[in-house]
């Protein structure tokens, strides 16, 4: 580890101590003076038409400055989506307008109806009960294969049907597919559920809303994960307010997850109804309204098949999936299933040939879009569960059929769009195989055996597609966005450095890693830095963070903007030294003149670039402060190979965990003690995924999981400790870092890897089972126990 | 409106307040100790742990006024005054034990607890300890090992197990 704190070393995270003492600046944490607080009368009704809304009472009731209804809303319009698919027939998508309240019907349970804004949040809770609604139940449409037959239910009268888009990628292939299919000497087939999440940070959402009437100024406090996507969505599409007049904030933020990507309506209203009533207005999501309003994860019904030779190589793959969409679209949610599911289907695999179809579907349920990994989890989980299957049907080993056909040379065009920069499967196999102690497996199966235990062996790859995105082409893949990072690097006149970053840290520890690169690339101390993230007064751009994109595209802006500002200090050095620029080398903070010992150090270059006395003002001009923007060249190319050992207790069906290993390659560490914190957390996740977790609608659109006490999040005592390693490290080719992203990984991998082990497990005790759908839960596990 | 009184890190309080507020929100609005945070809204994530007389209360699941005369301990008293952490709060960041820190002063304020009944746990037993709190973002591996290291035990095989 080095010493200095730089590039490579578990520094302790800076950020720490404001949350230990109790003295973060959670958005709910703020309260401006003389706010109001909104209550929202949300539908318990999944599927109605509004005939009518009567707020008389509700409006005379103590407290209340406003009642709020789509009918204030006329002018204003609805949350955009950000993605645009384009349908196999080269048609666009079918995309409904998605009101801040519900305009004449109700499409899903928890969507908003009307808004109170009153002085307290009893009041306007107290005045949301006097609100007469009339709605006329009309029937809920929930499950996606029936919401696609003719005739069914439309969950949007003015649209042709209930499907989104049928996308299929790449088109060009699919005769070809299905030809290698139709001739291959063994296809090995699967129907899957990938089941639907909620993301669930621990803290709730919260907007607070502000005008201020002196220069028609707004500015929004959002937990949000980016909130200069925020301004511009709802400025430029919502509210109709400029972007110089619209200040977004979003400060510290406990946790995201991808489902504080999104713009959602609260945001909308609390800015709007503060110009108004008037007054800020702030909002607060109990847990209950998370579970209704923030969007949900997952929800795929897929069916792949896998066509192999006798040898276990790998053909063709083709896959179907219905992709829930729910009521809206959400931000992001059009390039999920598709964009980041099908270009992730070639896994860590040579197969020449592959055919992606998805079908995403609008039903009466909470929008979904990206919950950790987005559409990677997806495709991991049905690649390597086939992948598991074919192994057992074709009597090869798992690892053997995967390496097999791991692919070993790079760069590798896919035959679904992407090129893999770098990578070695086999040494992360190989790491692994020694992590997990493969060896020693049968040993402890025995042991397990004697307790009355079974126990099975899991093994897993995953690749993943992160560092989002090359804005051209994601541009052409339907984003309405760029996908690149800003950075301003400003040094101050005595040598510390401010960054201002567009990506946002909500647990994954910028302000502490961000520095030791910086302090890596000029030699000062970390403690000099600081990092600015997440106020869109202060940090000039930004598209934020998700998709494991902070430091392989953050990160790169904030190396580019510090070496233009390296290069301008360098020519001040030379100015000083009385030599040529060229021949100034930057080591431990100081500037020295080669092969001399001739030198400036770090702070008075600083200095002079502020008080340019002795300072090449004809060639220079004075400060030392630069942006820049930088939009990577691909994706990055995480990948790893996991394993996990379960028992199955054969009397209840309860599966636990007892290893677990994951080895990933993450390229370039910065600070391998956040990366292991990332792991351990998607483990947990993924671990839950599998496991527990399970979001539930009823044949009536009624969420049945809406609490804490109905879904089950993972509690310490049902996940184990994690052996984790990054030594097998490949660095990305095209970032000055070489940093690939490690955010989702352990979310991407372990769902897989439990379910293989699971199946092992019953397997080898003779049961004839092939698959069992998650969450493998103990009454699932027994009943496919009992054949 | 009812008068309530009470310690809250050994700093004695008072205010009228209505009979239903909650103790987290008697010290999140009230005494804007913002470090209590609420989670939830079924007693089950464990955000909102403070003391109370000594020991670990859900402070969401518990009317200010059922707190008066008691002696009230939240994560804003629990580092010295001159700002070192208390063992506890220091093996949280030695060991990484917090990633967005909002489940954090529950987790600690639920540790010590665990300390305080048990000074050296298993970790099963700070696994069972911990059910009522939940962590979305670190899978808890270094918040059983940061606990395990604050009483004093030997942490550093367990990584590599
Ligand atoms: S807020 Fe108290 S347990 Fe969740
Ligand atoms: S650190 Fe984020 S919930 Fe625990």
């Amino acid at each position: 580890m080095p010493a200095d704190g730089g590039i490579g070393a578990s520094t302790r995270r800076r950020e720490d101590v404001r949350f230990l003492t109790g003295q973060g600046r959670y958005t709910d944490d703020i309260n401006i003076h003389n706010q109001a607080h909104v209550f929202f009368l949300r539908s318990d009704m999944a599927h109605g038409r509004i005939n009518g809304i009567d707020i008389s009472a509700a409006e005379k009731m103590p407290g209340v400055l406003k009642v709020f209804t789509a009918a204030d809303f006329a002018e204003v319009g609805g949350i955009p989506c950000g993605w645009q698919v384009t349908d196999r027939f080269g048609e666009p998508m079918q995309e409904p307008k998605h009101p801040v309240l519900a305009e004449g019907f109700v499409r899903h349970v928890g969507e908003p109806i009307a808004a109170v804004v009153a002085d307290t949040l009893q009041q306007a809770r107290d005045a949301a009960e006097a609100i007469e609604v009339d709605i006329e139940a009309l029937p809920a449409v929930v499950d996606m294969a029936a919401a696609l037959e003719d005739g069914a239910q439309k969950v949007h009268e003015d649209l042709k049907s209930n499907l989104c888009y049928d996308w299929g990628f790449v088109e060009e292939n699919r005769d070809a597919v299905d030809e290698a299919i139709r001739k291959a000497p063994h296809v090995t087939t699967l129907e899957l559920v990938n089941q639907r999440l909620v993301a669930n940070p621990v803290e709730p959402r919260v907007a607070i809303g502000v005008h201020d009437r002196a220069d028609d100024e707004y500015t929004l406090y959002t937990t949000s994960q980016n909130p200069h996507v925020i301004r511009l969505l709802m400025g430029a599409f919502v509210l109709g307010i400029p972007e110089h007049k619209l200040r977004v904030v979003s400060p510290d933020v406990g946790g995201g997850f991808g489902t504080k990507i999104f713009h959602y309506q609260e945001e909308a209203f609390c800015t709007f109804a503060a110009k108004v009533v008037n007054r800020p207005v702030k909002w607060r999501a109990s847990r209950s309204e998370a579970f209704m309003s923030d969007a949900q994860g997952r929800d795929h019904v897929t069916k792949i098949e896998l066509a192999l030779d006798e040898e276990g190589h790998f053909l063709a793959i083709r896959t179907s999936t219905l992709a829930n969409m729910g009521a809206y679209l959400s931000t992001f949610a059009p390039s999920v299933p598709t964009w980041l599911h099908g270009t992730l289907m070639a896994g860590n695999y040579r197969t020449p040939l592959i055919y992606v179809n998805v079908r995403a579907v609008f039903t009466n349920t909470v929008p979904v879009d990206a919950y950790r990994g987005a559409g990677r989890p997806e495709a991991t989980f049905q690649l390597e569960r086939v992948i598991d299957k074919a192994a057992r049907e074709l009597g090869i080993d798992p690892v053997e059929i995967r390496r097999r056909n791991f692919i070993t040379e790079f760069p590798y065009e896919t035959p679904v769009a992407l090129t893999y920069d770098t990578g070695d499967y086999h040494a992360t196999m190989d790491k692994l195989m020694e992590l997990a102690d493969r060896d020693g497996f049968e040993a402890r199966a025995a042991e397990s055996k004697k307790r009355g235990r079974l126990r099975g062996f899991g093994v897993n790859c995953y690749i993943e597609a992160c560092g989002i995105a090359p804005s051209n082409l994601v541009g052409q893949l339907g984003a309405r966005a760029g996908l690149y990072e800003s950075a301003t690097v400003r040094v101050n006149a005595t040598g510390s450095v401010t960054v201002m970053t567009g990506s946002h840290s909500h647990g994954q520890g910028h302000e502490t890693a961000f520095p030791q690169v910086i302090a890596s690339m000029i030699g000062i101390d970390p403690s000099q830095v600081e990092i600015v993230h997440g106020d869109t007064a202060r940090v000039p751009m930004g598209m934020g963070t998700y998709g494991s994109r902070s430091l392989a595209v953050g990160g790169s802006a904030m190396v580019r903007a510090a070496e233009k500002v390296i290069d301008k200090a360098r020519k001040i050095a030379a100015h000083l030294l009385e030599a040529s620029a060229e021949d100034i080398e930057l080591k431990e903070g100081r500037f020295t003149v080669k092969g001399t010992d001739k030198s400036v150090a770090w702070g008075d270059v600083t200095l002079a670039a502020y008080v340019p006395h002795n300072y090449p003002l004809e060639d220079l001009e004075p400060g030392l402060e630069e942006t820049a923007f930088y939009d990577p060249a691909n994706f990055t190319y995480p990948a790893g190979a996991y394993a996990c050992e379960v028992e199955v207790d054969p009397e209840t069906g309860k599966v636990t965990v007892e290893r677990f290993a994951a080895v990933d390659d993450f390229g370039t560490i910065v600070n391998p003690m956040i990366v292991d914190g990332q792991v351990h957390g998607g483990l947990g996740q993924g671990i839950g995924q599998a496991l527990l977790e399970g979001c539930v609608y009823d044949d009536e659109g009624q969420l049945l999981t809406a609490s804490y006490m109905d879904y089950a999040m993972p509690r310490a005592d049902d996940l184990p400790f994690y052996s984790v390693d990054h030594s097998c490290a490949t660095p990305c080719t095209h970032n000055p870092l070489g940093v690939k992203g490690c955010g989702e990984a352990g979310c991407i991998g372990s769902p897989p890897t439990i379910v293989n082990a699971v199946v092992d497990a019953l397997q080898r005790a003779g049961h004839d089972v092939t698959h069992i759908d998650m969450p493998l839960t103990p009454s699932r596990v027994w009943a496919a126990m009992q054949g | 409106m009812t008068e309530v009184s009470m310690t809250v890190n050994g700093r004695p309080v008072r205010a009228d307040v209505p009979d239903n507020t909650l103790l987290a929100d008697f010290l999140r609005e009230n005494l804007e100790l913002t470090g209590t945070h609420v989670g939830c809204d079924t007693a089950q994530c464990g955000a909102c742990v403070v003391h109370v007389n000594g020991r670990a209360v859900k402070s969401c699941n518990i009317f200010a006024l059922e707190c008066e005369g008691a002696e009230v301990a939240t994560i804003e008293g629990e580092a010295a005054p001159d700002g070192t952490l208390s063992a506890i709060q220091q093996a949280f960041q030695d060991h990484h034990g917090l990633q967005c820190g909002f489940c954090t002063p529950g987790m600690v304020m639920s540790a010590k607890a665990l300390l305080a009944e048990n000074p050296e746990p298993t970790e099963a037993e700070i696994r069972a300890y911990l059910k009522g709190n939940i962590c979305r973002c670190t899978g808890y591996h270094n918040i059983v090992r940061a606990i395990m290291a604050a009483s004093g035990q030997d942490v550093s095989n367990i990584a590599a197990e």
